[in-house]
């Protein structure tokens, strides 16, 4: 059985990536884009498909479980549709996370792209503090932050946004320093285009692939993060609903309704997994060197 | 004709075949005791794949034909067998010594490694066999550098370590494959005449595979000449080197630049690439082959052609 | 070596200090300054404001504050708890160890499975377990971990009531069946994501080393195959997992302090959550500097380790 295991090492001829493998690949990612374009449409035409409206209290029908009359997904405490607020506060938390995740990229093309266009003590400064950001857990410096500043959707991307560029800004930096050493960037400054340009017309086109690539997986994290946080009551603020904060009541109403746990957490998993399996797929279709 | 002394190894209509290409098409030929073959082509002619085919390091491929060493079918062999058969009985050398050896491993450890999977030696006849080992490939100062790592050692030495593992446990061939490509020029000088020496010690086969004719006329007996996965020519150097049979053979030949030939005269070439090589059943060599007509349609079979001489050609002869 | 040690040590302490001074002005950044529990207490006069401020030394310039803090820092003098007023560095010492078997454990879990998950799906790759445990790893990376502690929690502990539901001991017997009984839960909850990742980053990594020219020598020698996986294969595969280890623990803290959380683990996580709901920065400021040394002396330990075990790295430094 060792035999057959290590049978399968070496490698002589170029070997074709197994077409079954390419095929799951791009299926899982395409499953992401379908299910992230129903949850997207979901969320945003909220306002419209919701069965009910998401702040409306029946404290006689609290707690209906799933596939009750009307209320397919059941109802929580106080009698409000988990359908309806599953889908408000998707609008929240995919809304957040794609801030986020703007923001993360804005900061960390910026942060990376003048340390390693500028090069010198500019270079150094910038990219030291990337590593000093680094060593902080995000969770840490991200709630700290949150204690102290009213949550709202917007600061909310904010914070998750500048606690998380510090990945983006490294990409960004290795890819322009490698791009720095091409012709075509010599030849442009030869021609006297000025900095900015540059890195706008040329750098930008050609770094897009790994920026791609992290951007969907920091939207997928920022999605977790701000669950966490509004889970812990430092983020979004009941009665507005967000996948997290739908949460927060969920460990002593285990006993009452399970359910009501249940929901919301599939729906952080299921968008989260979608972003993942997206940015893999982006990966492996943008990246020539990669061969599986 | 030869006399039936059975020669060291035999191989018969060897075919490597990976998902729908033929790699390697039905080779047959025969490396005697102490003698060294030459396998000469250029890249992507299967040479290499030859070599790592007899070891049976292919992954995803299919083997027919037969491979006899000493008796023994390599090919049909299973793999515990086959396993106890490399580096004991069959030892290879590698193109590019820097990467073929492990980075982070002391090369005496490697050399040891083999003796060690082989032999029941105690602890310390293995050491003083790596020691020997190394001296006998020339490396001076053997015991200090029994504990270097790869990268403090230069490709030169790099290569003779790796020829030290191959030769560790006595072979009865070697299969060099490209073992100075990768080197500076005066370093593949010595390491030549490394090989040389260690193949006229021993009793051992060497098929030597290259696409450098300057390294085969020095060094082997035999050669044997690869195009597009089959053997198109082979007999021994110094006549093939004088009167090639094979169009192919004769177009490689000629396009060794000669030191008096003009600096401005063309090196002649042979036009077209591996790539051309006939779709279906005729002569993989025809569409670049000046000879060629209607008759190398069907593919011509590996004849002998008097005094130890094989070719595959139609216009041979 | 030393040399490198020492230059290392460099680079932590310059990242040491560039940590402090960011936690600093957090400290200062944030709204009310350090003072934000009585500044914004309608009770608190401004008079008193202004005496707290010359007591706490707010009143000097910044950089005087900072070197006033940083040495405080250093000398375990970590200011008092605004709620309780006791000695902060007291208080978060006391909980460090209840943090570091939680994370300790985790981290040797999840290397434990992820990497013997990871190598067998590099060396059965393309195969069903391969594919299986990729979907698995996504959807683990996937899932919040509070979520998934929230879940175990309600199947195995109040449903399935196999292990309790949180703390890390029982109230009447704390002997070390209760605690690891009660270590069980929050230690796969925080292992699962690591899982992945180790499973995953292994996988890659194998993969790019079993298609290196070492492995092939090393089956040419006639090594066993469970040789060349171990001996070979995850040797070179080391130096990346350690590097892996080092970039993993801000995850491993920030998962920490998750997992305290949801079960009510009494470590610096869980302490900083109750810190958080009453604004006590003291102690969020001396949790947050520990998390960040943390990272770095672990980081440093990493690249130590990479250079005892890569020979090539000493030369880069």
């Amino acid at each position: 059985m060792a035999d057959a295991l290590v049978e399968d090492v070496a490698i002589e001829a170029p070997r074709r990536l197994g077409p079954f493998k390419r095929f799951m690949r791009h299926r899982l990612a395409f499953f992401g884009v379908v299910i992230i374009a129903i949850l997207l449409v979901g969320a945003a035409l909220a306002p419209w498909l919701a069965p009910f409206d998401p702040d409306d209290i029946d404290i006689v029908n609290r707690y209906a479980p799933p596939a009750s009359p009307g209320h397919w997904l059941g109802s929580d405490d106080l009698g409000r549709d988990v359908l309806s607020r599953l889908m408000f506060a998707g609008r929240i938390s995919l809304s957040v996370g794609i801030a986020a995740m703007l923001v993360t990229v804005v900061v960390g093309f910026a942060v990376g792209a003048s340390a390693a266009y500028h090069g010198g003590w500019v270079d150094a400064a910038l990219m030291r503090f990337t590593d000093i950001m680094l060593c902080f857990p995000s969770v840490f410096l991200l709630l700290f932050v949150a204690a102290f500043v009213p949550p709202n959707l917007g600061s909310m991307a904010l914070m998750i946004g500048l606690t998380c560029w510090m990945e983006i800004a490294r990409i960004i930096y290795a890819q322009i320093l490698t791009l720095k050493q091409t012709d075509f960037i010599a030849a442009a400054r030869m021609v006297g285009a000025p900095a900015w340009r540059i890195i706008v017309r040329q750098i930008l086109p050609n770094s897009m692939a790994p920026i791609f690539v992290a951007a969907t997986l920091n939207t997928a994290n920022a999605i977790l993060l701000e669950s966490y946080v509004s889970f812990l009551g430092y983020g979004i603020q009941p009665p507005e609903a967000s996948w997290g904060n739908m949460l927060t009541n969920a460990q002593s109403a285990f006993q009452v309704d399970p359910w009501l746990a249940i929901f919301p957490g599939i729906a952080i998993t299921l968008a989260v997994a979608c972003f993942n399996f997206i940015g893999d797929g982006l990966r492996d279709a943008l990246d020539p060197k990669v061969r599986d | 004709m030869e006399i039936a002394a059975p020669p060291l190894l035999e191989v018969q209509d060897l075919s490597v075949s990976f998902a729908n290409t033929r790699a390697v098409d039905s080779i047959s030929f025969r490396v005697e005791e102490g003698e060294t073959l030459g396998l000469v082509g250029e890249s992507g002619c299967g040479k290499s794949t030859t070599a790592l085919a007899l070891m049976r390091l292919l992954r995803d491929a299919s083997l027919t034909g037969r491979a006899w060493l000493d008796g023994v079918d390599l090919i049909g062999l299973g793999e515990a067998e086959m396993r106890a058969m490399r580096g004991s009985q069959v030892g290879m050398i590698f193109q590019d010594p820097a990467t073929a050896l492990h980075p982070m491993v002391r090369v005496g450890e490697q050399v040891a490694e083999v003796l060690d999977a082989h032999l029941s030696l105690s602890r310390a006849e293995t050491k003083a066999r790596t020691v020997e080992l190394f001296r006998k490939v020339g490396i001076a100062a053997p015991e200090q550098r029994i504990r270097a790592f790869p990268h403090e050692l230069s490709g030169g030495m790099c290569q003779r370590v790796v020829i030290a593992m191959a030769i560790s446990c006595g072979p009865r061939l070697l299969l060099a494959d490209e073992p100075t490509t990768a080197l500076d020029v005066t370093v593949q000088a010595q390491i030549l005449d490394l090989l040389r020496g260690i193949a006229g010690q021993s009793r051992a086969g060497m098929v030597l595979i290259t696409h450098d004719l300057g390294v085969v006329a020095g060094m082997a007996d035999r050669v044997a000449v690869m195009y597009a996965g089959r053997i198109v020519e082979s007999g021994p150097t110094d006549q093939i080197f004088a009167h090639p049979l094979h169009p192919y053979t004769a177009g490689l030949l000629a396009s060794i630049p000669q030191l008096d030939s003009g600096w401005d005269e063309p090196v002649p070439t042979i036009p077209g690439s591996v790539q051309d090589k006939g779709a279906g059943s005729g002569c993989p060599f025809a569409p670049r082959c000046s000879l060629a007509s209607m008759e190398c349609r069907t593919a011509p079979p590996f004849l002998a052609a008097g005094g130890g001489r094989m070719v595959a050609c139609w216009k041979a002869v | 070596m030393r040399r490198f040690i020492l230059h290392r040590l460099l680079q932590a302490a310059i990242l040491l200090i560039g940590v402090s001074i960011i936690g600093f002005a957090l400290m200062h950044l944030a709204p009310g300054g350090p003072l934000a529990v009585y500044t914004l207490n309608p009770t608190v006069t401004s008079q008193d404001i202004e005496r707290v401020k010359v007591l706490f030394g707010l009143d000097q310039p910044v950089y005087v504050q900072y070197l006033k803090w940083a040495r405080g820092l250093l000398t375990g003098h970590w200011g008092f708890s605004f709620f309780g007023g006791q000695e902060v560095r007291v208080i978060v010492l006391e909980r460090l160890p209840a943090t570091f078997l939680l994370m300790g454990s985790s981290m040797m879990l999840a290397l434990v499975v992820g990497v013997s998950i990871g190598v067998l799906a590099a060396v059965r790759r393309g195969s069903g377990f391969d594919y299986a445990t990729a979907i698995m790893a996504m959807i683990a990376l996937s899932l919040p971990t509070f979520w998934f502690g929230l879940l175990a929690i309600f199947t195995f502990a109040q449903t399935l009531g196999w292990f309790p539901a949180g703390g890390i001991a029982s109230a009447t017997d704390a002997g070390l069946l209760d605690r690891l009984w009660h270590l069980v839960l929050p230690m796969s909850v925080l292992a699962f994501v690591l899982v992945a990742q180790w499973s995953r980053y292994t996988r890659s990594a194998m993969i790019e080393i079993l298609s290196q020219d070492y492995i092939r020598t090393a089956r040419a020698k006639g090594l066993a195959s469970g040789t060349v996986l171990l001996n070979h294969a995850l040797r070179a595969a080391l130096a990346p997992l350690i590097t892996l280890a080092g970039l993993q623990l801000p995850l491993l803290v920030g998962g920490a302090l998750v997992t305290e959380t949801v079960f009510s683990w009494p470590g610096m996580g869980l302490l900083f959550i109750n810190a958080l709901n009453t604004r006590d920065y003291p102690i969020l400021m001396a949790i947050l500097m520990v998390g960040a040394v943390v990272v770095v002396l672990g980081n440093l330990l990493a690249d130590i380790l990479v250079a005892l075990v890569d020979p090539r790295v000493k030369l880069h430094g």
